[in-house]
């Protein structure tokens, strides 16, 4: 018996190595691998269509979130497991350039995409696709409790949305970092953590992360939690309507995007030094950026287009909300402190 | 080099001699090329890239309680759950090795299933029995006419203690019970007989003698409890921290490896002081008994108090290992209403769409996975898990039982990868396992190889208390009657221990079709398995798709359920039912 399973285990590996000696073999298309994070998706006909049009096949390695996948990248970069890596955002992008995973490209459709996106001069990360990080809020309880909706940071330390708020752990979770780092432009890095106690003083409520925060805590969602606000998307709203169990005339959540209310994520793409395919590699960064699969991405990741000829569909026009003047700070102040501000907030509001 | 030494061998002892070393080798040579190669390798290289980047930096700031308040409460968190699930665990192994009842595999089997669930699903499923909008919390607010959920639980200590207990009682219930029911009951009758009281037969009898299974079991439950992650991140909140939590904020938050390194090593290093002082508590006074194969030990309750303690532990059981899951499964099936008014009035109507849009891929993705598919990619890792961790369970096992010499370093390095950190070790697949054809893309092997690492312990863990309490006498009177070491093995051995094995497969199978972590670092985005489908679900807006991810949940249940059922009732030869 003994020998029969090492046999299985030596023909099973033996067949693995047997199917990969095939593909690389084979005379067919060219393989392109593109390292994501979890969240990426992206509709069969686009990938398709890139696929026919260059005559490649499309390979995505998912690697875990955003950290973990620029983890991965960082740790492989002698020996790059990709051709292209996308998913890198902006509270990250310094460390990224500065491990020198990428290789510059200057894309033809970067003309397309505003400045406002462009954070590396250097183009080694080109611009994809950004969403605002908001509070986000549950209308019908506002409602049912005559309470107008906060309209500024200041407000969610009042008295009366006591217990009102949930919020995700920066340490573990981008979602709960990017409302911190709003309030740090909002408040400075001297004076952010005197807004924090207040907050707690009213009743903040942590959670480990956004799906604990959305479903269990959130009244708003299908968790039908105890908050009636949470930190989330802007695009929320209108994901809650398209993805409705039954169909829905209007929204039952909305966000606030007043001043500084939102931090804006950006995240990027880049070709991995070392890459055997190139041009093939820069075909597709070129691709990303493109009207066609910039239009695709609301519906995928509910997040926004960075090329200005993008269209957005119709239920993020109607649903989806874009602050006008969200919260910013450069991505080195961020790779400088983040650490720092992440430890600080841990010791103050949670210890 | 082998056939060298072999010789030098058979000139002083001959061929018997010969054949046994021989045989010694191949039984934990085997599995400590398994170890070298997928466990102490890619961990040993994650340690050094770790170190080399803290030797590179020139600023090391960090502070020792970063280390140290994480370290504290890990351990006691794990003693003080360890303590709760034997309390729980051992009254419900007695009952299952000695009374026969109505619905008794049934119950077996839903005591089992927690421990597949993901951290996700579990939590879901609590969420919805004991959360904020719960039921147990909707019907008080109902009943009382309160404006507030009145029990808080989600984000106490207290849930943490609970859903750890939820966990891992099918651990002692499986490892312990096994044992308890091979137990011949002439030695406790006869303590009885000699005057003993039930309180000393108990003592002094039945506890000694399930020694080996009650350390055994608490092992893993207390390694199992010290590794904790999702459960305390879920469940617990952001207010507490153990050390694989902190490992993974370091590790994934602020990218800084050498304290993420550092943290490892010492979750490391407790892992290997608890195994080996296992070990020694242990030792090789394992107590050899003529063992008792058949059910004739079962009783059904009779008297007031047996059927008072049957009753008292099967709603027990009922109570806080399936709930979490019915409330979960009811919810899948539920729609809350959109006419939310008074925060508690929640309008609820029935819907079976969840179920039916999992089997729509209503936005074309390229990454959709139909439901089946998903069912299939988990079942064929499971399988694979079963046969590489029995085949070398096995082999291990047997290599324990022959020298204690051995057994006292080889228990400690199987034992290691469940103590080890699974966020390290990921990265370290992913640093070693990386070139073509020995890659994530081109080798899925990875997968069930991954999940064998966890679940090795459990197989030799549950065999080898067994493999060791046999007689001598037993297998030297078959070969005196002349039967062939083959068939002394197939005839008397497997049948005693063909029980526990199949007690380690069960596990085996269960701990790879719920394990989340490492499966989500090496599956390919088109060959998901059922917890990542469910995670995928969970990760984005809008009540279909948590439906669906609670719909998701639901079909591994019962995926989970028909598996174990079928595996319990699988007929080995000679060996009597588990």
């Amino acid at each position: 018996m003994k020998s029969k399973i090492l046999s299985i285990v030596i023909i099973l590996g033996l067949f693995s190595l047997a199917l990969s000696a095939c593909q690389t073999q084979s005379n067919g298309p060219t393989t392109l691998t593109i390292m994501t994070h979890d969240s990426f998706a992206a509709s069969d006909s686009v990938i398709a269509a890139f696929e026919v049009a260059n005559n490649a096949k499309l390979v995505f390695v998912k690697s875990g979130d955003a950290g973990a996948a620029l983890n991965k990248a960082i740790l492989t970069k002698d020996n790059p497991q990709a051709d292209v890596f996308y998913g890198v955002d902006n509270t990250f992008l310094s460390r990224a350039i500065s491990e020198g995973i990428y290789q510059a490209y200057a894309s033809p459709v970067l003309t397309d995409i505003p400045e406002q996106y462009k954070l590396d001069a250097t183009n080694q990360a080109l611009p994809v696709d950004y969403s605002d990080v908001c509070v986000v809020y549950d209308k019908a309880y506002f409602v049912d409790h005559n309470l107008p909706v906060p309209q500024s940071l200041d407000d969610l330390t009042k008295s009366a949305y006591k217990n009102l708020l949930v919020m995700e752990n920066p340490a573990s979770s981008s979602t709960g970092l990017a409302f911190l780092l709003a309030t740090i432009a909002q408040y400075g890095p001297d004076h952010y953590l005197d807004y924090w106690k207040q907050l707690k003083a009213n009743g903040l409520v942590v959670v480990d992360g956004w799906e604990t925060a959305y479903y269990t805590n959130f009244s708003g969602s299908s968790g039908k939690g105890a908050q009636p606000l949470v930190i989330s998307y802007a695009s929320d709203p209108a994901a809650e309507v398209i993805n409705a169990s039954s169909p829905v005339t209007d929204s039952p959540i909305s966000s606030i995007i007043g001043k500084n209310m939102c931090f804006q994520q950006i995240e990027f793409v880049g070709i991995l030094k070392g890459t055997e395919h190139l041009v093939l590699a820069q075909k597709f960064v070129d691709f990303m950026l493109s009207q066609q699969f910039q239009e695709d991405m609301p519906l995928q990741m509910y997040v926004y287009p960075v090329n200005s000829r993008a269209k957005l569909p119709d239920s993020f026009v109607k649903y989806a909300q874009v602050p006008e003047e969200p919260a910013t700070l450069s991505p080195e102040v961020i790779t400088a402190n983040r650490d720092q501000w992440i430890n600080d907030w841990t010791e103050a509001i949670l210890h | 080099m082998d056939q060298r030494l072999d010789r030098g061998h058979s000139t002083l002892t001959g061929t018997d001699q010969r054949t046994r070393t021989r045989l010694g080798i191949f039984l934990w040579g085997i599995p400590l090329v398994f170890l070298a190669v997928f466990f102490f390798l890619p961990l040993g290289r994650i340690l050094w890239t770790a170190l080399q980047a803290a030797l590179k930096s020139t600023t090391i700031a960090f502070n020792i309680r970063q280390v140290s308040e994480p370290l504290w409460f890990t351990t006691w968190q794990a003693v003080l759950s360890t303590l709760l699930t034997l309390l729980l665990g051992l009254p419900a192994a007695y009952l299952f090795a000695h009374y026969a009842f109505k619905g008794k595999s049934t119950l077996k089997v839903l005591t089992t299933i927690p421990f597949i669930l993901p951290t996700v699903v579990a939590a879901a499923g609590f969420n919805a029995l004991l959360g904020p909008r719960g039921l147990v919390n909707l019907g008080l607010m109902h009943l009382f006419n309160l404006s507030s959920a009145p029990i808080t639980f989600m984000n106490t200590l207290g849930a943490i203690l609970l859903v750890h207990v939820f966990y891992n009682t099918t651990i002692i219930i499986r490892v312990v019970g096994s044992a308890w029911s091979q137990l011949d009951p002439r030695w406790e009758h006869s303590a009885r007989v000699l005057g003993a009281s039930r309180w000393q037969t108990l003592r002094e009898v039945t506890i000694p003698l399930l020694r080996p299974s009650l350390l055994a079991a608490a092992l893993l439950v207390f390694l199992f409890d010290f590794t904790s992650f999702g459960v305390i991140l879920l469940v617990g909140g952001p207010h507490f921290t153990s050390l694989e939590v902190a490992i993974y904020q370091q590790v994934y938050s602020m990218l800084n490896l050498p304290l993420a390194g550092l943290l490892s090593v010492v979750q490391l290093a407790c892992t290997f002081l608890v195994t080996l002082i296992y070990t020694r508590i242990n030792g090789s006074r394992n107590i050899p008994l003529m063992p008792h194969l058949n059910s004739e030990g079962l009783r059904t309750a009779k008297t007031r108090s047996e059927k008072l303690f049957l009753h008292s532990m099967t709603t027990l059981l009922i109570l806080l290992l399936t709930l979490p899951m019915l409330a979960m499964v009811l919810r899948s099936f539920l729609r809350l209403g959109a006419d939310r008014g008074e925060s508690g009035a929640v309008a609820i109507g029935f819907t079976l769409q969840y179920y039916q849009q999992l089997f729509i891929n209503s936005n074309q993705s390229i990454f959709y996975v139909p439901p089946a598919q998903a069912a299939v990619n988990s079942l064929y890792y499971a399988t694979i898990t079963v046969i590489l961790s029995i085949g070398l369970g096995l082999l291990a096992t047997y290599a324990i039982t022959r020298s204690a010499r051995q057994a006292r370093w080889l228990n400690t390095l199987i034992t290691l990868p469940l103590g080890a950190s699974a966020v390290t070790l990921g990265l370290g697949f992913l640093v070693t396992f990386n070139i073509p054809p020995f890659d994530p893309e081109h080798f899925p092997l990875l997968i069930p190889i991954a999940h064998t690492l966890v679940a090795l312990p459990f197989v030799v863990r549950s065999v080898q208390p067994v493999l060791a309490s046999i007689p001598a006498s037993l297998r030297n009177a078959a070969s005196v009657l002349g039967a062939s070491s083959w068939k002394v093995w197939r005839e008397v051995e497997f049948p005693i221990i063909g029980r526990a094995a199949l007690v380690g497969a069960i596990f085996s199978f269960t701990i790879s079709l719920g394990e989340f972590g490492a499966t989500s670092f090496l599956a390919r985005p088109d060959r998901p398995t059922l917890p990542i489908a469910i995670a995928r679900y969970l990760s984005l807006p809008g009540d279909l798709n948590y439906g669906q991810a609670l719909a998701m949940s639901t079909l591994l249940l019962l995926v989970c359920g028909l598996a174990i059922f079928m595996l319990e009732h699988i007929r080995l030869p000679g060996v009597s039912e588990i």
